[in-house]
């Protein structure tokens, strides 16, 4: 009995994470895994947390404002946005016409150089390093058009409660201009280089597929859920700001390389959305008003009436929301961010069954999580 | 007393009659030669690997939009110096359950096996330590030794991420040693010979008598094989899976740091460069130059003169000499005159040289143009793809070779 030896293989546990190259920040993966396959894979979270939401109710509705930049710090400008959306509703502030506009235009830039992240680190995770390089130099000229406007790179506070804090700067609107018409052309290289690349496909098509309605069961949004074909988006489905009087498409999943809802479908919405921005930003100048008030009048002790309100935004993750609840003082009860990353990422386990570590390293990279964000 | 003179006559004894009459005899003379050219050739080597991952640097800063190394020396032309140094004066950390011995060495083992094979790269046609008559099968022999070296640090060093990449490499090295090998054989089977030399000099005669240009889609073929098999075999992009730091962190040499780590760096590029010196051999000619006659019988007056009015046109056309900045003029007089001489002195190196270089160039160009395959995908090019082809590749040759004799 003993002479029949059988070959055995033995299932490792490995930490990927919280310091690794491609885990994008602090996440920690337990993988269990059988040689290159993986069987098993627990996200562990919580590295990052700073106790943003607890920040939020010991200090007023306007000092917020800051800590939002740091949840999602690839998009600051969204998660502005989302906040002061949700205190405005609370508080019935009225937004002037103009500062609405201005909103976009940042909202849209800052989720064009968002998916320029993205993109850049969705190349290094399969390898290829080039075009991160062209990605951040794109990206550094948004943060440029951000700096002329606010004075700040990566942490804008650029919102206010009823605007935002200052008017764009002489010569902003032909630097935007000049750089949106340059980046429609610059996305076509993107593509030659990486998109369209062959083993950039090989590696991208039929992998990590999510199916539509998983991606609904596990409350995925953004590009991850349109990536899987469903046509939502906060924008067009419960619009906000000035978005109904634009015209744009909402790019979803077509499983043109492989199967609806892989990698290379998440990964081509985030691309097809950045032209969307581009056209958004376009048509955002030609109709904006010149003059006008970026800021409504809101007093400095600003004291919402008694009640709760969640609303919903489209950052460049998914759907962001604030749920905030106001007991009729200056400071909010309670403030809770729900944030898409922490929703795409939970679907990471579901979906990396029998993965080869290779794989789960190109699944991550195109959920495009933000670890400030997840743990706030 | 006894004692005393009995030592003095054995040393006076042995200083008779061994030191000079058996020791300093011509076998010690010519071992003593080996090991001097040995000490160049590693020197050689070391610098060669240095100006290699400055190259490196300098050609992806520029693909990528920026300008590389540019601190140490003209355009960071003494970087891997620094950086040589900088990682010699670093300490040598092992882990605390580290296999030592393994550990240790491991990255000698590596280095070695790149270093070896050096022994019989024709550089021109004198410059080769060894004219192995089985050159070739030498070469291919102790370059796989490498991945001894690559398996002992993964192992050694009882970490699971350099585990993976050393079983990886493991995979990737010995699969495609299969392919690699095959798409030589039709260069045997051309040369006759298995050793270099003759490999060479069997392509004697311009660019159209390289082995590349003959038995036509055959040999070309072999060499786009052997190019990505060699590829694999150095673990470059798309096929660096061993240390893919997207996946594996380091790869096989996570766990080391100084000289250790700088060890596995310079046996790295030293692979690199050995492979494409092996490819410029077996395909593009090696030293032979590709037959531009009139530029190599150019005179000295001529030469001068040419090289009088390039200086007359960097003068006049540049800041050059306004900045007066010394590393720089340094490096383009060092430059200038090495080429020169290379190519008046040994014409052979030269060609050589300019051969490697600009494979090893086509090699940073795929590197940081490239993503990276996954290893299964890697398995199936080795095994369906390059194995059939190099197969299909030398039964076609041996036709053409029959039909052509």
């Amino acid at each position: 009995m003993t002479s029949s030896r059988e070959f055995r293989s033995q299932e490792i546990y490995v930490n990927m994470g919280p310091q690794h190259p491609s885990t994008h920040g602090v996440l920690r993966l337990m993988l269990r895994t059988d040689g290159e396959i993986v069987s098993d894979v627990a996200p562990m979270i919580g590295y990052l947390h700073r106790c943003a939401e607890k920040y939020g109710e010991s200090g007023t509705y306007q000092m917020m404002i800051p800590y939002t930049d740091r949840m999602d710090y690839l998009a600051g400008m969204n998660c502005n946005w989302a906040y002061c959306l949700a205190v405005e509703k609370l508080g019935n502030v009225v937004v002037p016409e103009r500062a609405e506009y201005i909103r976009i235009l940042v909202g849209e830039l800052n989720r064009i150089a968002s998916h320029l992240i993205a993109f850049g680190t969705y190349g290094l995770d399969l390898g290829a390093f080039t075009p991160f390089f062209y990605a951040l130099d794109e990206r550094e000229k948004i943060l440029d058009l951000f700096e002329m406007v606010c004075g700040a790179r990566l942490t804008y506070s650029y919102f206010r409660i009823g605007g935002v804090a200052a008017d764009l700067p002489e010569g902003w609107v032909k630097r935007c201009h000049e750089f949106v018409d340059f980046f429609r052309k610059r996305i076509d290289e993107f593509n030659e280089l990486l998109t369209y690349n062959y083993i950039f496909i090989r590696r991208t098509a039929n992998i990590g597929v999510i199916p539509a309605n998983m991606a609904v069961d596990y409350g995925c949004t953004g590009p991850v859920l349109r990536g899987s074909g469903v046509r939502r988006d906060t924008r067009v489905d419960e619009p906000y700001g000035l978005y109904p009087r634009l015209r744009f498409h909402i790019p979803i999943g077509m499983g043109e390389k492989g199967s609806v809802g892989d990698c290379w479908d998440r990964y081509m919405v985030r691309i097809r959305e950045m032209e969307q921005s581009c056209d958004i930003i376009k048509q955002v100048l030609k109709s904006m008003p010149e003059k006008g008030d970026v800021r409504a009048k809101v007093p400095k002790a600003f004291k919402p009436p008694k009640g709760e309100v969640y609303v919903r935004s489209e950052s460049s993750k998914g759907e962001l929301g604030f749920y905030i609840i106001s007991d009729g003082t200056e400071r909010p009860y309670r403030v809770k961010a729900r944030s898409p990353s922490l929703s795409n990422l939970c679907v990471l386990p579901a979906i990396s069954d029998g993965m080869m570590i290779a794989d789960l390293v190109a699944t991550l990279g195109s959920l495009d999580i933000v670890m400030g964000e997840i743990d706030r | 007393m006894n004692d005393s003179y009995g030592v003095r006559h054995l040393q006076k004894h042995i200083w008779e009659n061994h030191a000079f009459s058996h020791i300093f005899n011509a076998d010690f003379l010519g071992f003593a030669l080996m090991v001097i050219a040995g000490v160049a050739l590693l020197t050689f080597v070391l610098v060669y690997g240095m100006v290699a991952v400055w190259a490196e640097r300098k050609v992806a800063g520029h693909i990528q939009d920026r300008l590389g190394p540019m601190r140490v020396g003209w355009h960071g032309w003494l970087q891997s110096l620094a950086d040589g140094v900088k990682l010699m004066l670093k300490e040598d950390i092992i882990p605390t359950m580290a296999d030592k011995p393994l550990f240790i060495l491991a990255p000698p083992l590596v280095f070695l096996a790149a270093f070896t094979a050096y022994a019989v790269l024709p550089f021109s046609s004198r410059a080769q330590l060894a004219d192995l008559d089985i050159g070739v099968l030498y070469i291919t022999a102790v370059t796989s030794l490498g991945v001894v070296g690559i398996i002992m640090a993964g192992w050694a060093s009882n970490s699971k991420w350099p585990l993976y990449g050393a079983m990886r490499s493991a995979a990737l090295v010995v699969s495609y040693g299969v392919p690699l090998g095959l798409s030589m054989l039709p260069v045997l089977m051309l040369s006759g010979s298995l050793s270099l030399q003759e490999i060479v000099g069997n392509q004697g005669g311009g660019i159209l008598h390289w082995n590349l240009f003959q038995a036509f889609p055959f040999m070309p073929l072999a060499f786009l094989v052997f190019f990505i098999s060699s590829l694999a075999e150095t673990n470059r992009v798309p096929f660096d899976i061993a240390e893919a730091e997207s996946e594996l962190v380091g790869g096989y040499h996570t766990e080391y740091s100084g000289i250790n780590f700088s060890l596995f760096f310079i046996a790295e590029y030293s692979a690199m460069l050995l492979s494409c010196g092996v490819a410029a051999t077996l395909f593009l000619g090696g030293y032979l130059p590709p037959a531009f006659r009139t530029l190599g019988m150019m005179g000295l007056p001529r030469l001068l003169a040419w090289l009088a009015l390039g200086l007359f046109l960097l003068w006049r056309f540049t800041s050059f000499w306004e900045r007066r900045q010394f590393s720089e003029a340094l490096f383009f007089a060092v430059l200038t005159l090495a080429g020169l001489l290379l190519w008046r002195t040994f014409p052979h190196l030269f060609w050589f040289l300019t051969k490697t270089g600009v494979l090893f160039l086509v090699m940073l160009w795929l590197r940081w143009t490239l993503p990276r395959l996954r290893i299964d995908q890697m398995m199936y090019m080795c095994w369906k793809v390059l194995t059939p082809l190099a197969f299909v590749n030398l039964f076609g040759t041996s036709l053409w070779w029959m039909w052509a004799n």
